[in-house]
């Protein structure tokens, strides 16, 4: 299994959703060709989907994620967001990752607040909206603490209230909660697939852990390194919303299992 | 029950702060006594170690008697405090400047080295040479004593930004401007502020210096002329004058440290918060 698995397309049309990201051959060499971060990645992701990266370390999960970001530049292939090449950073994505970068002499309205500055004048609709969001991932209470008296699971929450504070559509999710403990973890999967359902955003989630992937995943692109390859995209079929008990399912462990051997054949 | 109290009691009506500040203060009062009583059996010799008791008349004669210390009191902090600003400004623009521009850090770099390595005292004779006797050689040369310190924290502090939160900026497609304004010097103020501090305390001591060089006005003129003519109890009673202001300047520093960076102390982050929130309801917002 070594060739990537390019996704039929017409799963993509038979969901009725368009496409909102489309890749074909993208690779991104650092170094003058010496290391090869990603080959050949190919894929379709259908609007509001919620897409999971899944693989070693060096694997390309975060290349890819930095590459459809416009973060950096691909050295080869086609990439294109909402139908437009990816030519450098842009509006359409907003991007979150393992640590929370907030900014330490911001309240987590101001916090939040930070990319409509970036825009413009923030006004008192920006101001009801950052304070809303911050109620949508459960920090009603917290408006106005500083990062330094929240605890780690908070402030990556107001960091996720940031990211949607964007308006962007497409979520990129770099391990974001890989660095909190597994009970903080395991719940904050779980609201984080009830507030993307219901902003409706598109969410690409990076992370290492398989049974994670699968749980909140709608697609799991499996991924390899040296160099780092898609070498199979898997449909999870499991209806939403999830209980935390599917995963002791037997279908749950069969998926995961798979998933598994993928990484068995190549290493 | 094994919750018991483990702490010793303390005896009634005593907080255990209290009883600390009490054991300074005696021993203090014990330290005071030593030197009182060992000058007057002829242990120290009092020509180099005034009494204590003598000290505190010269206080009282320098600071109402004579009422000589005012005006030089005034012209060495006057002094101080326009070496430290000429200093900051000079310190924090330069380590900006330096610390946003890679091209001009790469060429200076050597000059800071060869300027940190040498006693920048041994420069003060040129500088009176150059600026002549009087307030601009002195004040010059408390701007050479100060500045290090700002301009090395500020190069450091624009330097060291959080790689993470800069490609948040980046992803933001924040402009160069607001990257500075929103991220890196916020970011720096504590650092700079902590070299505002140190860049203070050397103010004083360049001051001391300068003055000791012109020997015309100012406490460290006093200090040494006092000195010269043997009168140590004066001289002391100037020197203890000092040590309080030095200790006043650290004291004040800090409090406009925890105001200016007040989301590295408890009380200040609880203050802003606080205000954040009523302002928030004034606006209607909660």
């Amino acid at each position: 299994m070594t060739t990537a698995t390019v996704q039929n397309p017409n799963r993509t049309a038979a969901t009725g959703r368009p496409v909102v990201i489309q890749g074909r051959g993208v690779g991104k060499t650092f170094g003058s060709g010496a290391v090869v971060a990603l080959e050949g990645a190919s894929f379709e992701i259908p609007k509001g989907s919620f897409v999971s990266l899944v693989g070693p370390s060096g694997c390309g999960k975060s290349t890819l994620l930095r590459l459809i970001a416009g973060l950096i530049d691909r050295t080869s292939g086609e990439l294109t967001v909402h139908g437009k090449p990816v030519t450098g950073p842009h509006t359409d994505v907003g991007m979150m990752f393992q640590r929370a970068t907030l900014l330490d002499w911001r309240t987590s309205m101001e916090n939040v607040l930070l990319p409509t500055e970036i825009t413009r004048t923030p006004t008192k609709a920006d101001k009801d909206r950052a304070a809303e969001l911050l109620r949508l991932v459960g920090l009603k209470d917290f408006l106005f603490a500083f990062p330094s008296q929240l605890s780690g699971g908070m402030q990556q929450r107001v960091a996720l209230a940031r990211l949607l504070q964007t308006g962007a559509d497409i979520l990129l999710l770099d391990e974001p909660f890989g660095a909190l403990d597994e009970f903080t973890r395991e719940r904050l999967n779980i609201e984080l697939m009830r507030i993307v359902a219901e902003v409706q955003a598109t969410t690409l989630f990076v992370t290492h852990n398989i049974a994670e992937a699968i749980f909140l995943a709608d697609q799991v692109f499996v991924m390899t390194p040296r160099p780092g390859r898609i070498v199979e995209i898997v449909d999870v079929p499991f209806e939403r919303p999830r209980p935390l008990s599917i995963q002791t399912s037997p279908e749950f462990n069969t998926l995961v299992a798979r998933v598994r051997d993928m990484f068995g054949d190549v290493h | 029950m094994v919750t018991q109290d483990i702490t010793p009691a303390a005896p009634p009506g005593l907080s255990v702060g209290r009883r600390r500040a009490l054991t300074h203060v005696t021993i203090f009062a014990g330290l005071i006594a030593l030197w009182e009583i060992g000058s007057r059996l002829g242990w120290l010799d009092p020509l180099f170690y005034p009494r204590p008791s003598d000290i505190l008349v010269s206080f009282w004669l320098i600071y109402v008697q004579n009422g000589n210390i005012w005006w030089n009191l005034y012209v060495t902090l006057g002094l101080v405090l326009m070496g430290w600003v000429a200093g900051s400004v000079l310190g924090v623009g330069l380590g900006a400047l330096v610390g946003f521009n890679p091209l001009v850090r790469r060429f200076l770099k050597p000059y800071v080295i060869v300027l940190e390595a040498t006693p920048r005292i041994a420069v003060a004779p040129l500088l009176i040479a150059a600026l002549g006797f009087g307030a601009p050689s002195k004040i010059a040369i408390i701007m050479l004593v100060c500045f290090f310190a700002p301009f090395i924290n500020t190069l450091s502090g624009v330097v060291n930004v959080d790689q993470g939160r800069m490609e948040l900026f980046r992803s933001l497609r924040a402009s160069k401007m607001q990257v500075l304004r929103k991220l890196v010097l916020p970011d720096a103020v504590p650092v700079i502020m902590a070299g505002e501090r140190l860049a203070l305390t050397a103010a004083l001591s360049g001051a001391l210096v300068a003055e000791f060089i012109q020997r015309d006005q100012g406490v460290g003129s006093m200090i040494l002329i006092y000195t010269r003519n043997l009168n140590m109890a004066s001289a002391f009673a100037c020197i203890f004058t000092l040590t309080i202001i030095g200790f006043l300047i650290f004291k004040g520093m800090e409090l406009i440290d925890h105001r200016v960076a007040y989301w590295k102390n408890e009380a200040g982050l609880r203050r802003v918060s606080d205000r954040r929130r009523a302002h928030a309801q004034t606006e209607g917002l909660i």
